[in-house]
């Protein structure tokens, strides 16, 4: 299960980038899922690197970078290669963080609002629905708006918090992208997994190119172990890397 | 009146938050920093009486800390 | 040598003969730093001086067996090159005291384990026992200890898949917290836990070294040598589950750089137990020097360094000229490294404190030589000799109620509340999640699976060990058939009271030796495992409980059967020739509040036919569905596929036993299989054993009708017994 540095069409794959912090655990996951798409090839940074040469997209795995010791992410938004993230997103390079990568967009500011502790208290591993609230950027517009999906969550700090006037830009912006809902896509309370603000699972910066969300479309790629609705995350940004 | 409570791993216990912290530091360029221990603090409101110390170490013993791994001290402050 | 009043070596925990024959051994009286390593390595925990002569009935080999008992786990080879490891152990005494921190070093403990063979860990499974649910302290150990396995697990990013949840006053002063780890390497990079080659380095990484676990796992009486200084001896080890993620990864990169001779995990028993097993695997001898040991407290006795139980260590034995390759992967990881010492030729464990000898002893003595006993077994009373007859009970007079009564116990009840916090998806392999009859991994890039699961049952144990650990294993090799493997290992939990009285000590024999029997019958040898004895508190023993952890191969990971039921109009068939007894039921202690009578025995020779046949209807895509009939009965069997699938069944019994033992009894080999009409034909053509096949109802509606002999006994609908199996445990821990 290699990734193909060629595309049949013959143009270059779309790159993408795993970053590997000390404690990422869905490092592995990230890259084999990417990897067993056609047209798309990955590769493990290590979080001291501080060059992100050539890649068209970054994905900050889940997991506990540094323990999580203190808050999740405080420490590992200091890591070298953060700097070089910054950098990569402010020149419009597609960034996606994934749980514990969503935890560290936060503390590093490239994202805005801090993710409390789950109201349940406990850590939570399920299945969720989530509504597609945004389909008109570069990680969802192979979904609908308005299309129910399922995907994992597996955290213990998700309860997503911004204040009010944050909120409304994030509504103005449409930068929520996903909340979580039930089947038929309403968002209630009971869909709502660990208490988060508005029920919000995934927003994105002002320019979407930064991508954050607490569940894992990289669980969700290959139906022998558990489904497939995570595919249209990858398959969106690899359409949107080749048509840009 | 007030209680103020102060949490931390027992002197001896492994405490690996304050070991990756401790790590952390010097990547910032804060060198020389050491015996970094991780605790907690929690404040709450009880009432005033002569054996509010007792309780208090109760509270302490049975539920805030677990003094098994952790010691506790606390502060009474008169409102 | 004495403390006060008592010989040092009895606060130690040895006995005057112990203390004669190390004497003897050393050609002099030991100083105080070695008899600390004597007591450590001779204690019960390390040593294993009640079971090991019993120990070596258990089958061990098999043409799969790559590696058996003696290691820090057992290897399966798999095929394609590929091989499992695996090792089930015990953290039952640190998590009656510390649940949260008791259960996140078992876990931390196994999964070193098996990356010290070189393989990646790729699942846990967890067997907890506890006292009633009723209990507050019971609800607090539950939590701590499902919050310990989480915490530690979900950041080492090793899905939890897998286990077992029991609740019964036996268990109520002795909690049982068991952990079992599997890994999985290719066969060319499986590591051992040897020192060898004179001049080679000795080198520890990854945590310090504090005072953890002293006076802890194995030398329970030391902390008496200073009473005054509690503080000073902590005997609770903190998990560090973020230095153990760094530590795997360096080892595995060690692996494949191919810099290791060998590799070995501190476990119980710290560095004199890893040295001296390195040295005597090797069959060589190490010098080590506890003055280069990084401390993490200060004015550490020597002997505290050598027997501290700090986690996270491991201790690699490595070529001079790859010690500039380990120390740049130990940067790399900011993990600790240092050279703490070197081998020898001598066979001898010398410890140095800087220039100064401070202890010279055979490795041979300390791993080889712990003395063993023998204690004359004495059969409990309350063992029966006969079976209870079907009407020794009243007979219900609600059926339905009693069915919904015992889909809510604890024993039965759904486990989402446990494993929703257990990351049970990290590393994207569970082709088969938890909650069914085993959990399955698939193996990326190839067809083949591995499929999971841990049984026990001390309460049947407790009525016969013997016929209750071959049960455990035909139950466990049942469970991997229903879900369509081929059961190819086990590893063991041997968990027992106090081994020195006859009593426990015939229920250890009696066990072992019954494991060993249908180990042996169903082709599973035991590729090693763990002895946990004196859970007894008061005076009371808990049930005998020998737990097994078992592996099976899937050939074909698109052939995964599941128990739920699949589709309206299929036929469902009772396989085997099993005759149900309430005797060590849940239903009998449920229902009747009573633990009574003579559990039945398996058939291994039936049971064997049985599994190959439900297999066989599994990989040639007859069977839609197969589960096992056991703690619930025939009726809760029925119940659990009903609710799996929202559909429901109508099930018509022939007169036979009283209706309760019918719907509710418990038996070996019996397993439910449900297939359509048209393969009913084709199912009759790979009986070539003769198993027993009746047909007794079909899937269907939306309720759960059973009736026998024309008479109607149950009648529940599927969403009621749904409800009350997914929330009773929830509500029983929050209630």
């Amino acid at each position: 299960m290699t990734a193909s540095p060629q595309t049949h069409t013959g143009v270059h794959a779309v790159r993408f980038g795993v970053v590997v912090f000390p404690g990422s655990n869905c490092d592995a996951d990230s890259y084999d899922a990417v990897s067993t798409f056609a047209g798309a090839e990955a590769r493990y940074l290590w979080h001291k690197d501080e060059e992100l040469d050539g890649l068209d997209c970054v994905i900050l795995p889940g997991g506990f970078s540094y323990g999580d010791y203190l808050r999740c992410g405080a420490i590992a938004r200091f890591s070298p290669i953060m700097k070089a993230v910054r950098r990569f997103a402010e020149d419009g390079g597609l960034v996606i963080g994934i749980c514990n990568g969503f935890q560290i967009l936060l503390e590093a500011g490239l994202l805005p609002g801090a993710m409390h502790r789950n109201e349940g208290l406990r850590f939570v591993c399920q299945l969720v629905n989530l509504r597609v609230e945004n389909a008109a950027m570069p990680f969802t517009h192979r979904y609908d708006e308005g299309q129910v999906i399922q995907v994992p969550i597996a955290h213990m700090e998700g309860n997503y918090f911004i204040d009010e006037a944050g909120l409304s830009e994030l509504e103005a912006n449409k930068q929520i992208v996903i909340r979580y809902a039930n089947e038929s896509g309403e968002i209630t309370g009971e869909a709502n997994p660990n208490g988060s603000q508005g029920n919000i699972a995934g927003i994105c910066n002002r320019t979407s190119n930064v991508f954050g969300l607490m569940p894992h479309p990289e669980r969700v790629c290959d139906s022998l172990v558990g489904g497939a609705d995570g595919r249209g995350v990858f398959e969106s940004v690899i359409d949107f890397v080749k048509n840009r | 009146m007030k209680a103020k409570v102060y949490i931390t791993p027992k002197k001896g216990i492994l405490d690996p938050q304050g070991v990756a912290i401790e790590r952390a530091l010097p990547a910032l360029g804060f060198e020389g920093v050491g015996g970094v221990r991780v605790g907690k603090y929690i404040e709450l409101e009880l009432p005033d009486g002569e054996g509010a110390g007792e309780e208090m170490d109760k509270m302490c013993h049975k539920l805030l800390a677990n003094p098994i791994i952790e010691d506790y001290r606390f502060e009474l402050v008169p409102d | 040598m004495t403390t006060g009043q008592k010989p040092a070596y009895e606060l130690l925990g040895l006995k005057a003969r112990e203390y004669d024959d190390i004497c003897s051994r050393l050609g002099r009286e030991p100083n105080y730093v070695e008899l600390a390593i004597f007591s450590l390595m001779w204690s019960e925990h390390c040593g294993y001086k009640h079971s090991r002569p019993l120990l070596k009935n258990l089958p061990t080999s098999g043409e799969r067996i790559l590696q058996g008992p003696g290691e820090n786990a057992g290897i399966i080879d798999i095929g394609e090159g590929l091989a499992i490891a695996m090792k089930i152990e015990s953290h039952n005494h640190p998590s009656a005291i510390e649940p949260f921190q008791g259960a996140a070093t078992g876990i931390g403990g196994i999964v070193r384990d098996i990356f010290a063979m070189g393989a990646r860990p790729v699942a846990c499974l967890d067997p907890l026992h506890f006292g009633s649910l009723e209990k507050a302290r019971q609800k607090f150990l539950l939590d701590g200890v499902v919050a310990g396995v989480a915490s530690y697990g979900n950041c080492m990013g090793i899905p939890t898949i897998g286990g077992e949840l029991h609740f019964e006053d036996a268990y109520e002063d002795n909690c049982l917290v068991n952990v079992m780890c599997v890994g999985m390497v290719e066969h060319d990079k499986i590591l051992k836990a040897s020192a060898s080659g004179e001049g080679n380095l000795i080198i520890l990484f990854g945590s310090t070294t504090g005072r953890d676990g002293i006076g802890g796992a194995s030398i329970l009486a030391s902390a008496e040598f200073d009473e005054t200084a509690e503080e000073k001896r902590p005997t609770v080890q903190v998990g560090d589950p973020f230095t153990e993620k760094k530590l795997l990864e360096a080892c595995l990169e060690m692996r494949d750089q191919g810099l290791l001779v060998g590799l070995q995990d501190l476990g119980a028993g710290g560095l004199s137990s890893s040295a001296s097993e390195m040295a005597s695997k090797g069959g060589s001898g190490i010098d080590m020097n506890i003055a280069k040991v990084p401390l993490r407290e200060s004015g550490m006795e020597p002997f505290e360094i050598m027997i501290s139980e700090s986690q996270e260590r491991m201790l690699a034995c490595v070529t001079p000229a790859n010690k500039a390759g380990v120390m740049a992967i130990c940067a790399k990881w900011d993990l600790d490294a240092t050279v703490v010492g070197a081998v020898t030729g001598n066979g001898r464990l010398r410890i140095f404190d800087g220039d100064e000898m401070i202890g010279d002893m055979p490795v041979k003595a300390l791993v080889d030589e712990a003395p063993t006993y023998c204690i004359t077994p004495v059969r409990p009373l309350h063992e029966a000799d006969v079976a209870l007859p079907d009407d020794h009970y009243p007979l219900p007079g609600d059926l339905d109620a009693a069915l919904l009564e015992l889909l809510a116990s604890p024993n039965i009840c759904s486990r989402r509340w446990v494993y929703r916090q257990y990351d049970h998806m990290v590393q994207t392999n569970n082709a088969l999640w938890p909650g069914g009859e085993a959990a399955v991994i698939r193996i990326k890039g190839s067809r083949h699976g591995v499929a999971l699961v841990t049984d026990g049952n001390g309460r049947r144990c407790y009525l016969d060990p013997r016929r209750g650990a071959r049960l455990v294993v035909a139950e466990a090799a049942r469970n991997l058939s229903c879900a369509g493997a081929r059961p190819l290992a086990i590893t063991n939990c041997l968990n027992f009271g106090n081994p020195e009285k006859g009593e426990i000590y015939h229920q250890f024999q009696e066990a072992v030796e019954g494991m060993a029997e249908a180990c042996r019958e169903l082709e599973t040898p035991v590729t090693g495992g763990n002895v946990s004895f004196y859970n007894e508190s008061f005076g009371k023993a808990i049930y005998p409980n020998p737990v097994v952890g078992m592996m099976g191969l899937v050939e074909d990971t698109g052939r995964i059967m599941t128990h739920g039921f699949k589709e309206e109009g299929d036929v469902v068939l009772l396989l085997g020739g099993g005759r149900p007894a309430v005797d060590g039921s849940e239903y009998q202690l449920r229902i009747h509040g009573e633990v009574d009578g003579r559990i039945p025995d398996v058939d291994l020779n039936q049971e064997k036919k049985l599994q190959t046949f439900v297999r066989g209807a599994i990989l040639e895509g007859i069977a839609k569905s197969a589960h096992d009939v056991s703690d619930g009965g025939l009726a809760c069997c029925l119940a659990e596929s009903a609710i799996e699938s929202g559909v429901g069944v109508t099930v018509e019994l022939e007169a036979g036993p009283r209706p309760d033992v019918a719907l509710f009894g418990e038996t070996p080999e019996l397993v439910v299989v449900t297939a359509a009409e048209a393969d009913l034909e084709r199912l009759e053509r790979i009986n070539g054993a003769g198993v027993l096949v009746k047909r007794i109802g079909r899937v269907g509606g939306n309720r759960i009708r059973i009736s026998a002999g024309g008479k109607g006994i149950i009648d529940t609908p599927v969403a009621e017994a749904a409800q009350v199996w997914r929330e009773s445990l929830e509500e029983a821990v929050a209630g």
